[in-house]
C-alpha cells in the first residue's frame, strides 16, 4: 500500500481563526450580547468592586498622611494603672525623650459636668467629659477650630472653655461667646474645634485651661492622656521608651498607643465588606460562565450542518475543536471588555461623587481580563472537544 | 479527457494514472447501533466519468457517497481514494484529501446565512492553505465558471434556489478537486433549476471533474453515461457506458 506524506492538512492562519470565530458570532448577535452580559455583569461588579476600595483606600491613606502617622497617646492603662496617676510634668518629661518633637497632655477633671444651662436638672447627664487641657494641645495634635480660638497665654478674668465638635453640637454651641454652666459656674465659650479623628477623645469634651481647672474645679494636676509628636524614624524606639519617661515610677501604669493606626485598624474592618462583594462579583462571573457554556452547547447542536460542511471542506477534527474554543474565548472576553469599561465608569463615578481619588488597579484589570480568557476556554472546552468528536457524516446526515 | 488527467495527476506518482480515482472493495458500512447499511459493496470509479448513483430511499446512496467521500470510515472493506487507503488515513490525512482532492455538494447547500456568495465560496479554499486575498480571487473565477459572476456580492437569502446551489458547486470546485460527489444535488430544485445545476455537472465532468451524483430523478439519471443502481444496501445494476474513456 503507497502512503503518501504529502496528505497534510494546512494550517490555518489566526487570522483565519479569528475571523471563522468571529464570524460564526457576528451571525448571531443578540445572543452574543445576552451571553456575554452575564459575564460583563460579573467583571464589571469585580473591577468596581477593587476599584471602590482601593479608591476609598487611597482617599484613607491621604487623609492619615494630613492628619499624621507620627502622633502617640500615653494613657492611664485601664487595667493596671487606676492606682498610679501620672506625674503632674509627665508630659515636660517625655519632651525630653530624644525624637519626640512635641508633647501636650489632658487631664481628666473628675465630677465636672457641662450643662446648656444652669436649669438643666444635674441627673440628665450628657457624657460630656470636661478635660484640662496643655497650652500646646493643639500645635501638637494639629487641632483645627471650627469657631473662635485656643485659650491665649494671658490668663481670662473669667473662665473659659473650648467645646469638643461633639461637644458643642451636643450643648448647641455654634459660635463662640455663648455661656455654658459648667462644675456649677458660668464659662465662656472662647472656641470650637473641629472635629479630630486622630484623637475622638476630644470630639467630646469640654476643655479648659489647666491653672483655670486646677483652680476652679479642683483638679488634681495629674494628666490622663499624654499626646507626644515625634520624628517617625524613631517611633518605634520612642513608644519602648515613652511608659518609663511619662511615669518613671509605675511605667507598667501606662500604655503606648498609636491612634493612626487604630483608625487604619476600623478601616480595614469596614474594608472586609469587600471581599464579600468581591465573592458575589466572582459568583456572578462564574454564572456568566455557564452561560457561555450554555450557549456554546447550543451552538454546537444547532450548526451540526455547519460543522459537517466544515469536515467537508478539510477542516481537520482540531481545527473545528479550534475554532468553537475561539468563538467561546471570544465570546467570553467580548463581555470582559464591556465589563471592564462597566467597572471603570463606574468606578469614576462613584470615586467623584465621594471626593475620593479615583484609582483602578492596573492587575485588577489584567486579571479580570486573564479571569474572562480562562471562563470562556473553560465554558468552550466540553463543546469544543464535542463538535470535533462528531463524525462528518452524522454532523451533515439532518440540514 | 485522458490528456486532462494526466495533467492534474502528475504531482501523484506516475504510477498512479492508470489506478481508478475511486475504488470499493467488499465494503460493508454499519452504523453505531447495528444497521448494517451497505453489504460487501465493490465498486471502481476511474477519472473522467460522470457517474449517476439511483436507487429508493434509505438503499445507502448517501452512505455509499460518505464512505466515497471519506466523511466516514468502512466498518469492513477496503476504500482507496486516489490511491490512498482511507482506512489507514489518521484525521489530519483525510482532512487534507477531503480540502485537496474532493469536493462535495449537497442537496441543502449549506450556505452560511449573512455572507455573501463570494465569501461562501472562498471558504472552499479555507483548509487548503491558501491565502484570503488568493482565496477571494479564485472565487471571483468559480463563481463566473457557475455562471454567477453578477451575483458575487449578495447574501444566499438573496438568491434562486438553483443560484445557491451553484454557489455550492462553485464553493465545491474552487479547490479544483479531481473527484466532486454531490448528494442529491437537483433534490430541492424545480426542474428547470435542476436541469441547470445538471448542465452545469455536465460542463465540469467535460472539463475533466470526476463525478459521483446521487439523484431520486430517472429523466436526468438516464441521460448520464453511467448509472449505478442501489437497492439495499448493494448495488444491483451497473449500466453500460462504464469507464467511458479508457
Ligand atoms: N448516522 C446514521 N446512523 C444510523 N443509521 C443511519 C445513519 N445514516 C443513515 N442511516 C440509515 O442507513 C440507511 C441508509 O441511509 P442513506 O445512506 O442515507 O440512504 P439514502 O441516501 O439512499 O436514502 C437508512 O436506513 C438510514 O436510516
Ligand atoms: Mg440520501
Amino acid at each position: 500500500m503507497r502512503t503518501s506524506p504529502r496528505l497534510k492538512s494546512a494550517r490555518l492562519s489566526p487570522a483565519d481563526t479569528f475571523r471563522v470565530a468571529g464570524g460564526g458570532l457576528r451571525a448571531r448577535p443578540l445572543r452574543v450580547v445576552l451571553s456575554a452580559l452575564g459575564i460583563a455583569l460579573g467583571i464589571a461588579a469585580m473591577v468596581c468592586v477593587v476599584g471602590i476600595s482601593a479608591s476609598s483606600q487611597k482617599a484613607f491613606d491621604e487623609r492619615l498622611k494630613a492628619l499624621g502617622t507620627n502622633v502617640l497617646t500615653v494613657g492611664t492603662d485601664s487595667q493596671f494603672g487606676s492606682g498610679a496617676p501620672m506625674p503632674r510634668q509627665a508630659d515636660a518629661m517625655v519632651r525630653r525623650v530624644e525624637g519626640v518633637t512635641d508633647a501636650a497632655s489632658t487631664g481628666e477633671v473628675k465630677d465636672a459636668k457641662v450643662y446648656r444651662n444652669d436649669r438643666i436638672p444635674a441627673a440628665e447627664s450628657n457624657a460630656i467629659t470636661v478635660l484640662s487641657a496643655s497650652a500646646d494641645l493643639p500645635r501638637t495634635l494639629g487641632l483645627k477650630q471650627a469657631a473662635g480660638s485656643w485659650f491665649d497665654s494671658g490668663q481670662a478674668a473669667y473662665p473659659t472653655t473650648v467645646l469638643g465638635a461633639d461637644a458643642a453640637r451636643r450643648l448647641g454651641i455654634h459660635q463662640a461667646g455663648d455661656r455654658v454652666w459648667l462644675g456649677e459656674q458660668w464659662f465662656t465659650v472662647i472656641g470650637i474645634l473641629a472635629p479630630a479623628p486622630l484623637t475622638p477623645d476630644l470630639d467630646n469634651a469640654a476643655l479648659v485651661g489647666r491653672q483655670t481647672a486646677e483652680r476652679d474645679l479642683g483638679f488634681d494636676g495629674h494628666p490622663t492622656s499624654v499626646y507626644v509628636r515625634v520624628d517617625e524614624r524613631f517611633i518605634d524606639k520612642i513608644r519602648e521608651a515613652l511608659p518609663r519617661s511619662a511615669n518613671p515610677a509605675a511605667p507598667n501604669a501606662v500604655a503606648v498607643s498609636r491612634p493612626s493606626d487604630a483608625l487604619a485598624a476600623k478601616h480595614a474592618a469596614e474594608e472586609t465588606f469587600t471581599a464579600l462583594l468581591l465573592g458575589l462579583g466572582a459568583v456572578s462571573l462564574l454564572v456568566g460562565g455557564v452561560g457561555v457554556a450554555n450557549t456554546m452547547i447550543i451552538a454546537v447542536l444547532e450548526r451540526r450542518g455547519e460543522i459537517g460542511l466544515r469536515r467537508a471542506l478539510g477542516a481537520t477534527s482540531a481545527q473545528i475543536r479550534t475554532q468553537f474554543l475561539t468563538e467561546s474565548v471570544l465570546l467570553s472576553a467580548l463581555g470582559g471588555a464591556g465589563g471592564t469599561a462597566l467597572g471603570i465608569a463606574g468606578t469614576l463615578g462613584y470615586a467623584l461623587w465621594q471626593g475620593w481619588p479615583p484609582d483602578i488597579p492596573a492587575p485588577v484589570i489584567a486579571g479580570g481580563l486573564a479571569a474572562t480568557l480562562m471562563v470562556g476556554a473553560t465554558a468552550g472546552l466540553w463543546p469544543a472537544v464535542r463538535a470535533s468528536r462528531m463524525p462528518p457524516s452524522h454532523a451533515l446526515a439532518s440540514p | 479527457m485522458t490528456g486532462t488527467e494526466e495533467k492534474t495527476g502528475t504531482d501523484e506518482n506516475t504510477a498512479a494514472a492508470a489506478e481508478p480515482l475511486v475504488e470499493l472493495e467488499r465494503v460493508t458500512h454499519v452504523y453505531p447501533g447495528g444497521v448494517q447499511v451497505l453489504t460487501e459493496v465493490s465498486l471502481r470509479i476511474e477519472r473522467g466519468e460522470l457517474v449517476a448513483v439511483v436507487g429508493p430511499s434509505g438503499s445507502g446512496k448517501s452512505t455509499l457517497l460518505n464512505l466515497i467521500g471519506t466523511l466516514d470510515r468502512p466498518t469492513h472493506g477496503v476504500v482507496r481514494i486516489a490511491g490512498h487507503s482511507v482506512t489507514q488515513l489518521p484525521d489530519q490525512a483525510l482532512s487534507a484529501l477531503r480540502a485537496t482532492t474532493i469536493g462535495f455538494v449537497f442537496q441543502h447547500f449549506f450556505l452560511a446565512p449573512g455572507v455573501t456568495a463570494l465569501d461562501n465560496v472562498a471558504d472552499g479554499l479555507l483548509y487548503s492553505g491558501t491565502g484570503r486575498g488568493r482565496r477571494r480571487e479564485r472565487a471571483e473565477a468559480a463563481l463566473r465558471r457557475v455562471g454567477l459572476g453578477h451575483r458575487i456580492g449578495h447574501l444566499p437569502h438573496q438568491l434562486s434556489g438553483g443560484e445557491r446551489q451553484r454557489v455550492a458547486i462553485a464553493r465545491a470546485v474552487v479547490g479544483e478537486p479531481r473527484l466532486l460527489l454531490a448528494d442529491e444535488p437537483t433534490g430541492a430544485l424545480d426542474s428547470v433549476s435542476g436541469a441547470s445545476v445538471v448542465e452545469l455537472l455536465r460542463e465540469l465532468n467535460a472539463s475533466g471533474t470526476t463525478i459521483a451524483v446521487i439523484t431520486h430523478d430517472q429523466e436526468l439519471a438516464a441521460g448520464l453515461p453511467r448509472r449505478i443502481q442501489v437497492r439495499d444496501g448493494g448495488i444491483v445494476a451497473d449500466a453500460p457506458r462504464a469507464v467511458a474513456a479508457r
